[in-house]
């Protein structure tokens, strides 16, 4: 019942503190004086009725305080009172308020800055109008164990019609020769559906979007382009809308620009950064003009959910209608193949193969900030004896428990809330620098930034440690015996059994968590020194890749290369100017599937139906294996040996019949127990010939580093075994190379056989193998330095509470030294003691890393999140720092000399 | 806390809306008039009225006015606020029954139970 008198009140006590207080002291002054009046009246002189009156009244000085406590507001009172104290006793010890305050700030700044990024990419909606309705649509043909192989045409329009979805778009990611501009350039493309702008809700800052009522067969003669290329390729341009653009030789006509800042919804930074978006129906020239229903060639889609529905209902509703599919077409749906359409939460897509990374970062970091605080509690206990005399005082001249709990609480919270803001203060500093030092595939449709809940979450990590590093201290004050406390007399140690007990547990805690943290670093660290070391079986030493793409127009009448023998042609042409160049001792051209480890899960590079002979099944039911479309150099340039036959050589060319060269994986899983050699097989159905496995080669960790076993199959340029001709083309050359030179040398080459062709992406393969472990390393970096901070705030812990239970027992140990005690049994006895709490940190941090590894194991690599090497491992070398954190104190017991403890105690 | 409100608590408070609700007093006036009423039975610590009045003002049950005095001297008058004059009622009805259900239990005979 705060009334009105109650502010009034309260503001007197705290606005106008100097008048209420004169008015306190008149009202009572004119008391006195009316009672001495009284007392004159009935016969005392005026001195002795003064005197009377003022002892009748008591002690105003009490009775003030009793005043100021009835005007209310008391809790703002002691809090100003506490925080000023505390103000003072920070002061007064600037050493550990220095080490408190740089602790928090580094913990707190640390601990925010991972959260600005968690906040960023996993707690924020994905950008767009009811990001909740959006999903990603999936095909699985778990009966051929293939997942999400893509859905066809026909299928599109079925789940289009079905009421299940506002809008759906298939999103077909591809590259394009942007030409007409200055020099021919690469751009990111995205193929979709009319209604893909519409289904996001995002529109264009100037222009419009496609219109998605637009169903006339092919693309749409229109194009949207993102705000990063309007600038950079058009000089933001004011009147680009209207604009003509060359695409692979097409005409196409700029409709729209995207906002600054807008990102596709994509797995990697290569899908999320488009730089064109073009539209089409997905059937009519130069696409089919009735596609089969089982030919799976859009290979993503996205979806808007229609209002109301959940992402549940709408699932079930796909399966009933994938089952009456089934049923009307049991042609094109084999049963074994067990169809399946699964929707998932777009932003699963997005952030899904981040997630695990960021939580542990943020779990890591997150004990760090634990372990500071209980080496700030363990500070605080020891100063809480140097001030425990300070404490009984108070308490015996009638301080409550409760208020010096309070007390107590008050100057840590001022400690954790001091830095805090320190650390804020660093992270804001910092944070263009560290901004940076986020890798690049971390999807960042929404901006890294101290935002409001970053702030707040800020403040809440700081109050919490606050609250952990105070309350252990705090509930110790409380406990205090009086009579023991000042029976010591000024000597300031307490040395209770509790708070002993309580430092010891607070070190338990830290080499528990510094152990968790510590294996899970080394498993981290494990995984990527395996993954470093490898055999990647090819050589990526002095290789430079260098990519160009050969236009594919939708008018083929323009199309330069549509036929193997133009393409084989411009091939022959590029490698033979190519080996011209300095340094060049060999060179190869390949696929986009070809470059080591430089592809993603890419739709530019799909897997090709296997067909072996004798054992031909109808085309969706037969297995899918990557396939690489080389030139025959390519296998010496790499360093990819042949174990059986012969490699392809340049007699296989279109007159020839078609030869293939597998590797042992391909042999092992489709011939386990023939000889491969001279078997048949085709890689496309629609091919009539048979062509022949002439080589088996070694194995090659082509498509990822992480698996060494993918059927791979290999085919000549010259021949086209696949009937797929190769758009994107990777010229790999080796030698001594003059990297800076060697891409304007390749481009020059390249564009004398065709002025149109964009040359790009050039990188050594060097550095291609490095760039794709390069997440791996970011987390495993930051994960060690995390590692390491708490192994040395560990070290500390336990060296302080080693050194404080030696001075404690100096006496004891100076009897038992009196006594006749060997120096080497009080060294065993405090080692003794300094292990013993190791050792029950390290059993419950065992129980703790098992746990945290298990749930991480998506993370390892060639090490199993139980491995007992590391665990051991790691145990043993915090043993090891235990023992030496404990050696110095340990010394220093040894060295007591008797007669002076004896006489100090 | 002060020994009155100790051995008989809520009572200062009673006695010292009571004693406002005849007239505006002083602190002095209060304490006056509470002896004089009840034919100096009930005496209060001096100096422990004055938290009991600043409690009540804050709570808004009294309000102060600075003006002179009999005596001609300066101070400080409390005078009884509307929810103050409520408060008298309902804290006298409440003393009445107390003071009632008392007697009864004291007045008691062992053959009347």
């Amino acid at each position: 019942m705060k009334s009105l008198a109650y502010f009034r009140s309260v503001a007197a006590k705290f606005f106008r503190r100097s008048q209420t207080e004169r008015e306190m002291e008149e009202e009572l002054r004119s008391h006195i004086q009316h009672r001495a009046e009284d007392l004159q009246r009935s016969g005392l002189d005026r001195a002795e009725a003064e005197r009377r009156a003022r002892i009748e009244f008591g002690s105003p000085e009490r009775f003030k305080e009793e005043c100021r406590e009835a005007l209310g507001g008391n809790f703002i009172d002691t809090l100003l009172q506490d925080v000023h104290f505390s103000f003072r006793m920070l002061r007064k010890s600037p050493g550990f308020t220095a080490v408190a305050v740089l602790t928090i700030a580094v913990g707190i700044g640390a601990t925010t800055a991972i959260f600005s990024v968690v906040d960023a990419a996993l707690l924020h909606p994905l950008p767009y109008p009811h990001p909740e309705q959006l999903v990603s649509i999936e095909d699985d043909l778990p009966g051929i164990s293939a997942q999400d192989v893509g859905m066809s045409e026909p299928e599109w329009q079925d789940l289009q019609h079905s009421g299940i979805f506002e809008y759906v778009s298939p999103t077909w990611y591809d590259d394009n020769n942007l030409t007409g501009s200055s020099k021919p350039a690469r751009v990111s493309l995205l193929i979709v559906a009319p209604d893909y702008f519409a289904l996001l809700g995002v529109n264009p800052q100037m222009g419009c979007g496609f219109n998605p009522e637009n169903h006339t067969p092919g693309f749409t003669e229109e194009v949207v382009i993102s705000d990063t290329m309007w600038k950079r390729d058009f000089a933001s341009d004011p009147q680009i809308v209207g604009r003509n653009v060359r695409m692979d030789t097409d005409l196409y006509r700029i409709i729209g620009v995207m906002p600054p800042g807008f990102q596709a919804p994509g797995r990697t930074t290569r899908e999320r950064n488009i730089e064109i978006w073009a539209a089409t129906s997905f059937y009519g020239p130069p696409l089919a003009d009735q596609p089969p229903r089982n030919r799976r060639n859009l290979p993503t889609a996205i979806a808007r959910l229609r209002p109301g529905l959940t992402i549940a209902a709408a699932q079930s509703q796909v399966d009933a209608l994938v089952e009456s599919l089934q049923k009307q077409f049991p042609a094109d749906y084999p049963e074994q193949a067990r169809w399946r359409v699964r929707l998932l939460p777009l932003k699963e897509i997005v952030v899904g193969n981040v997630r695990q990374s960021l939580i542990l970062l943020l779990g890591a970091v997150g004990l760090v900030l634990v372990i500071g605080c209980a080496n700030i509690a363990n500070l605080m206990l020891a100063r809480a004896s140097a001030r425990g005399r300070e404490m009984a005082i108070r308490q015996a001249l009638g301080a409550g428990w409760k208020r010096l709990m309070q007390q107590l609480l008050t100057e840590s919270l001022l400690l954790s809330l001091i830095g805090g803001i320190a650390g804020l203060t660093i992270l804001f500093w910092m944070r263009d620098f560290l901004v940076r030092l986020v890798p690049e595939s971390l999807p960042r449709l929404n901006n890294i930034s101290i935002s409001w809940p970053v702030l707040l979450f800020a403040l809440g990590a700081s109050l919490l440690a606050g609250v952990i590093f105070g309350l252990v201290p705090a509930l110790q004050a409380g406990r205090l015996d009086l009579t023991h406390v000042l029976k010591m007399d000024g000597r300031g140690s307490t040395g209770s059994r509790q708070q002993s007990r309580a430092r010891r547990v607070l070190v338990v805690a830290e080499f528990a968590l510094s152990l968790v943290l510590m294996i899970t670093a080394s498993l981290l660290l494990r995984s990527f020194w395996d993954l470093v070391n490898v055999r990647l079986g090819f050589n990526p030493e002095s290789v430079l890749t260098v990519k160009t793409r050969l236009p594919y127009p939708n008018d083929p009448k323009t199309d330069l290369y549509a036929t193997a023998s133009q393409q084989a042609q411009f091939v022959r042409e590029i490698l033979q100017r190519n080996r011209k160049l300095p340094g060049v001792e060999e060179a190869a051209v390949g696929d986009l599937g070809a470059i080591p480890l430089g592809h993603d899960r890419d739709n530019q590079n799909p897997p090709v139906p296997l067909i072996l002979e004798g054992h031909e099944t109808a085309a969706n039911q037969s297995p899918l294996v990557d396939a690489s479309i080389v030139t025959p150099g390519y296998f010496h340039l790499l360093g990819i040996t042949l174990r059986r036959g012969r490699l392809l050589n340049d007699f296989d060319n279109d007159k020839a019949p078609g030869a293939v060269v597998i590797n042992e994986t391909m042999a092992e899983t489709y011939w386990p127990n023939e000889d491969p050699l001279g078997k048949h097989l085709k890689l496309s159905s629609s091919e009539s010939s048979w062509a022949t496995v002439v080589g088996i080669v070694a194995d090659a960790r082509i498509e990822s580093l992480e698996n060494a076993r993918i059927s791979e199959i290999y085919t000549s340029v010259y021949q086209n075994v696949s009937r797929h001709l190769a758009h994107h083309l990777a010229i790999l050359l080796r030698g001594h190379l003059d990297t800076a030179a060697i891409p304007d040398q390749v481009r020059e080459q390249v564009q004398s056989v065709d002025p149109t062709l964009p040359v790009f992406g050039a990188e050594m393969l060097n550095d291609t193998v490095s760039a794709s472990l390069a997440q791996r390393r970011f987390l495993m970096e930051i994960v060690a330095i995390f590692a390491l901070t708490a192994l040395l705030l560990t070290w500390l812990g336990i060296y302080g509470v080693i050194s404080y239970i030696v001075s404690e027992r100096t006496h004891e140990i100076g009897i038992r030294l009196a006594l006749g005690a060997q120096r080497r049994r009080i060294l065993q006895m405090v080692l003794r003691q300094g292990l013993g709490l190791a050792v029950t940190g390290a059993v419950i941090g065992l129980v703790g890393a098992l746990i945290v590894s298990n749930l991480m194991s998506g993370l390892l690599y060639g090490v199993r999140p139980t491995d007992p090497l590391t665990f051991a491992g790691v145990a043993l070398l915090l043993m090891i720092v235990a023992l030496l954190a404990c050696y110095i104190p340990a010394r220093r017991a040894v060295r007591v000399d008797p007669i002076v403890a004896l006489r100090e105690a | 806390m002060s020994d009155e409100a100790e051995l008989l608590p809520g009572t200062l408070d009673l006695l010292i809306l009571k004693a406002v609700s005849l007239g505006p007093l002083h602190g002095y006036g209060v304490l006056l008039r509470i002896g004089q009423i009840s034919g100096q039975t009930l005496l209060i610590e001096q100096g422990a009225l004055y938290p009991a009045l600043f409690r009540l003002v804050r709570q808004g049950l009294l309000t102060t006015e600075w003006d002179k005095s009999d005596n001609n001297r300066r101070a400080k008058y409390y005078e009884l606020t509307r929810k103050g004059r409520k408060r008298l009622r309902e804290e006298t009805e409440w003393w009445n029954r107390l003071a009632a259900a008392v007697a009864t239990v004291l007045a008691a005979e062992p053959e009347g139970i």
